[in-house]
């Protein structure tokens, strides 16, 4: 049976490979074609492989929605899509080597005039100063991580060193961890009247990001930091942890993580060891695995409340444009789009917005296109993009789970960005 | 309209909460050191008890055809797809009281028998074959069986079952439900024994009493031991090597199962990746204690589940995987064959 089995398999990998070999050979046919039937390119780079499947699903479906309400033409130019996968099997979770190849084949290919991705802030880390040094314009609907674009949030390299050329090609629709972070902090503190936390990080660009950001907000607003630890988000279990995290006895756990660095079995093992306290993740967790990973004990109210924040507000609460992008997502695909959809969609429509806006429909004047954003009326409001490339837009969310399906606890932010 | 109630109730509760100070939420009080030390001791015991059975379907394998079974910790995660699968086939979480207990024993027992099965037969197919080729072929084939071990279990976490959480995303890990519920069966001062940690030892303490019942004093045993000294006297002495080996390879699989039902209910996730974590842990408890030899097994595995928790608690996590292989170089480095694995095998 195994022998039957790893022939089938080879036969499969080989059926893929020889996909990729034609693939590769119509990418090389691409600039041909670009000349003639007038052909823009736009691609996206996200994990399509393991648990954040789900999410980016729907943030793909949003950015293919984004193309359909304008006919899929732009200017008189045909607008093709390509949906690329930044993950690998062997990880589970985005992998460096998948998005360098896939940021190369992007910028190799003349049509491609717009990179969509990433959705790991350490993903971004890898594409940025490629695409930057290309000349092709990136725009994220998921990276929060603030080194990424803000001067002296993240490590003392950063942002430079995403920005070889200096100039800013790389944008973002969502708001970053130094909002979210703050926020977080601001709701242990302020709603949960927790005086001390105990703080957990993935050691991830992402993770351990928002982690810091958390101990400033809290070491500024008088909250005490009982623990600062990085976790191996491979471990089977954290049981040896949680009895460190009992012997400190905080109010509040809060852990810089995702649902793909093993959130879900962070939480179980808090309430497996009898700690009750509230479990505070941000939005690299908002999404159905991890409510699927930690399973109806551990999420329900009876263990200890947990808690999500969210750069932004969850489908059910958009208004105007977002609520509309909601309603025609939930008759197309029969289902609420998870949190980040809206993102996609919105990252879609500011970029070939864009385009539209461009004279030339290059690359460089693309780039200058999106960077001149001002007042767009988008899904998530009026915002524009600042000088690092950051939305103006700084709404977050707090919410928690409840009968095995995310509820909106309530908005914050808003002018919340003191942790600087 | 019901999602403004929601969140109203949400803001009400947090407001309850606020007003009493989180008094329901917040942990049973600061444990003393000894308390910790206590605390940390437990959870290194039963991390350490799961690991050491794991081990010891390494070593039985080492000790007899001085193979090191890559693909033994992948194994025990397809056992703990099949014991998912039948959880959720048969609805068991649902089961309470005395149908619980014997529901437990049953998928013990069944998912032993699969995984022995499973180990028995890749024996079967990728090691037999190659018995008279190069020590190297044999390791390469057992790194081949690990990756497909990995990629079935890829396939299976797609299955469209609620377990599985519909099969949506077959790489995400899963939550295994909780047989033997996470309360606590004592306490000791501020120190919790939980009913898991109690189903840890209930089963490998027996396991490895019987183990060694079986390889001291049974017939079986002892031709595993002949063949572990000399496959070839042990042939001209009569004994069927090919089935001493098979039988080896069904045994130590089926520790293999009963620890990855634990370790499920222990851990209460199961994914196709934590084959590679419960196969290393596993490996080096194995090399610690000496390879080959069972007690050495058991000591390496006890050994690494409480290093593991003490350097959690006393260094830092993120230094844990560095104190653990630091200890098996320094003993590798004084004592090369390991703990316990002195001068009990001659091979040449």
């Amino acid at each position: 049976m195994i022998c039957t089995m790893s022939r089938s398999m080879f036969r499969t990998t080989a059926s893929i490979l020889s996909a990729i070999a034609a693939a590769s050979l119509l990418l090389a046919a691409a600039p041909a074609a670009q000349d003639g039937a007038k052909t823009l390119k736009i691609v996206s780079s996200l994990p399509r492989t393991g648990s954040a499947n789900s999410q980016t699903t729907s943030i793909v479906n949003g950015i293919k929605m984004a193309i359909e309400e304008r006919g899929g033409m732009v200017d008189g130019y045909a607008i093709a899509y390509d949906d690329m996968d930044d993950a690998s099997p062997q990880k589970g979770n985005w992998d460096p080597q998948v998005e360098s190849a896939n940021a190369k084949k992007a910028i190799n290919d003349p049509a491609v005039v717009g990179y969509i991705g990433t959705y790991n802030s350490g993903a971004a880390k890898v594409s940025m100063p490629m695409l930057n040094k290309a000349g092709l314009v990136m725009v994220s609907p998921g990276n929060t991580h603030t080194g990424l674009t803000k001067p002296g949030t993240g490590e003392p390299n950063e942002p430079a060193v995403y920005r070889p050329t200096g100039k800013i090609t790389y944008f973002r629709v969502v708001p970053a961890d130094d909002i979210q972070g703050a926020v977080a902090c601001e709701f242990c503190r302020g709603d949960l009247g927790a005086k001390k936390v105990f703080l957990l990080h993935d050691r991830e660009l992402y993770g351990k990001g928002i982690a810091d950001v958390f101990r400033k907000s809290a070491q500024a607003s008088g909250m005490e930091v009982v623990g600062f630890e990085g976790i191996d988000p491979k471990a089977s279990n954290y049981r040896s942890l949680v009895t460190k995290i009992r012997a400190a006895a905080p109010d509040v756990v809060f852990y810089g993580g995702t649902t793909q660095t093993n959130a879900a079995q962070v939480l179980k093992d808090l309430r497996s060891g009898s700690c009750k306290v509230p479990f505070v993740t941000p939005d690299g967790t908002f999404e159905k695995a991890y409510i699927e990973a930690a399973g109806k004990d551990a999420m329900s109210p009876e263990s200890g409340p947990v808690y999500i924040t969210f750069g932004g507000l969850p489908s059910e609460q958009l208004t105007g444009l977002g609520a509309e992008f909601v309603k025609k997502y939930q008759a197309k695909h029969g289902e609420i789009p998870e949190a980040y959809a809206v993102y996609g969609y919105e990252a879609g429509r500011v970029l070939l917005d864009a385009i539209d806006r461009a004279e030339t429909k290059d690359r460089a004047a693309i780039i200058a296109a999106v960077a001149a954003t001002k007042d767009f009326q988008g899904a998530l409001g009026t915002w524009s993009f600042d000088a690092n490339g950051d939305t103006t837009n700084r709404m977050m969310s707090v919410n928690t789970v409840k009968d095995g399906e995310f509820a909106f606890v309530k908005a914050a932010g808003g002018g919340a960005g003191k942790a600087n | 309209m019901q999602r403004a109630v929601a969140a109203a109730e949400q803001l009400a509760i947090l407001a309850l909460a606020r007003a009493d100070g989180l008094p329901a939420f917040a942990a049973d009080g600061a444990l003393s050191s000894w308390e910790v030390f206590g605390q940390q001791l437990v959870t290194g015991l039963s991390n350490g008890m799961i690991i050491a059975l794991i081990a010891i379907g390494y070593t039985m394998v080492y000790g007899i055809v001085e193979l090191i079974n890559f693909a033994h910790g992948d194994l025990c995660m397809l056992g703990a797809f099949f014991a998912l699968t039948a959880v959720g086939a048969l609805g068991m979480s649902e089961w309470g009281g005395a149908g619980g207990a014997v529901g437990l024993v049953s998928l013990l027992v069944a998912t032993a028998f699969f995984c022995g099965a499973l180990n028995w037969s890749i024996n079967r197919l990728a090691y037999r074959p190659l018995r008279k080729a190069s020590k190297l072929s044999l390791l390469v084939s057992a790194i081949g069986a690990s990756f497909i071990l990995v990629n079935l279990g890829l396939f299976w976490g797609g299955m469209p079952m609620d377990v599985f959480a519909g099969g949506n995303s077959s790489a995400a890990p899963k939550a295994f439900p909780a047989l033997v519920e996470p309360e606590p069966a004592a306490h000791l001062g501020d120190v919790i024994v939980s009913r898991p940690d109690v189903l840890v030892l209930l089963v490998t303490v027996p396991l490895m009493g019987a183990l060694t019942w079986l390889v001291r004093f049974t017939k079986l045993g002892k031709a595993m031991r002949a063949v572990a000294q000399n496959p070839t006297a042990a042939a001209l002495m009569g004994i069927d090597v090919e089935r001493v080996i098979g039988a080896t390879f069904f045994i130590g699989g089926s520790l293999g199962g009963f620890a990855t039902v634990v370790y499920s209910i222990y851990n209460q996730t199961v994914s196709f990746q934590m084959g590679y974590r419960m196969g290393m842990d596993a490996f080096i408890a194995a090399v610690l204690g000496g390879i080959g030899n069972l007690p050495g097994a058991v000591l390496g595995g006890l050994l690494i589940g409480v290093v593991r928790a003490m350097s959690d608690q006393y260094i830092e996590t993120r230094w844990t995987n560095a104190v653990v292989f630091g200890i098996l170089i320094l003993i590798l480095v004084f004592r090369p064959s390991g703990l316990l694995g002195a001068k009990l095998r001659e091979k040449v």
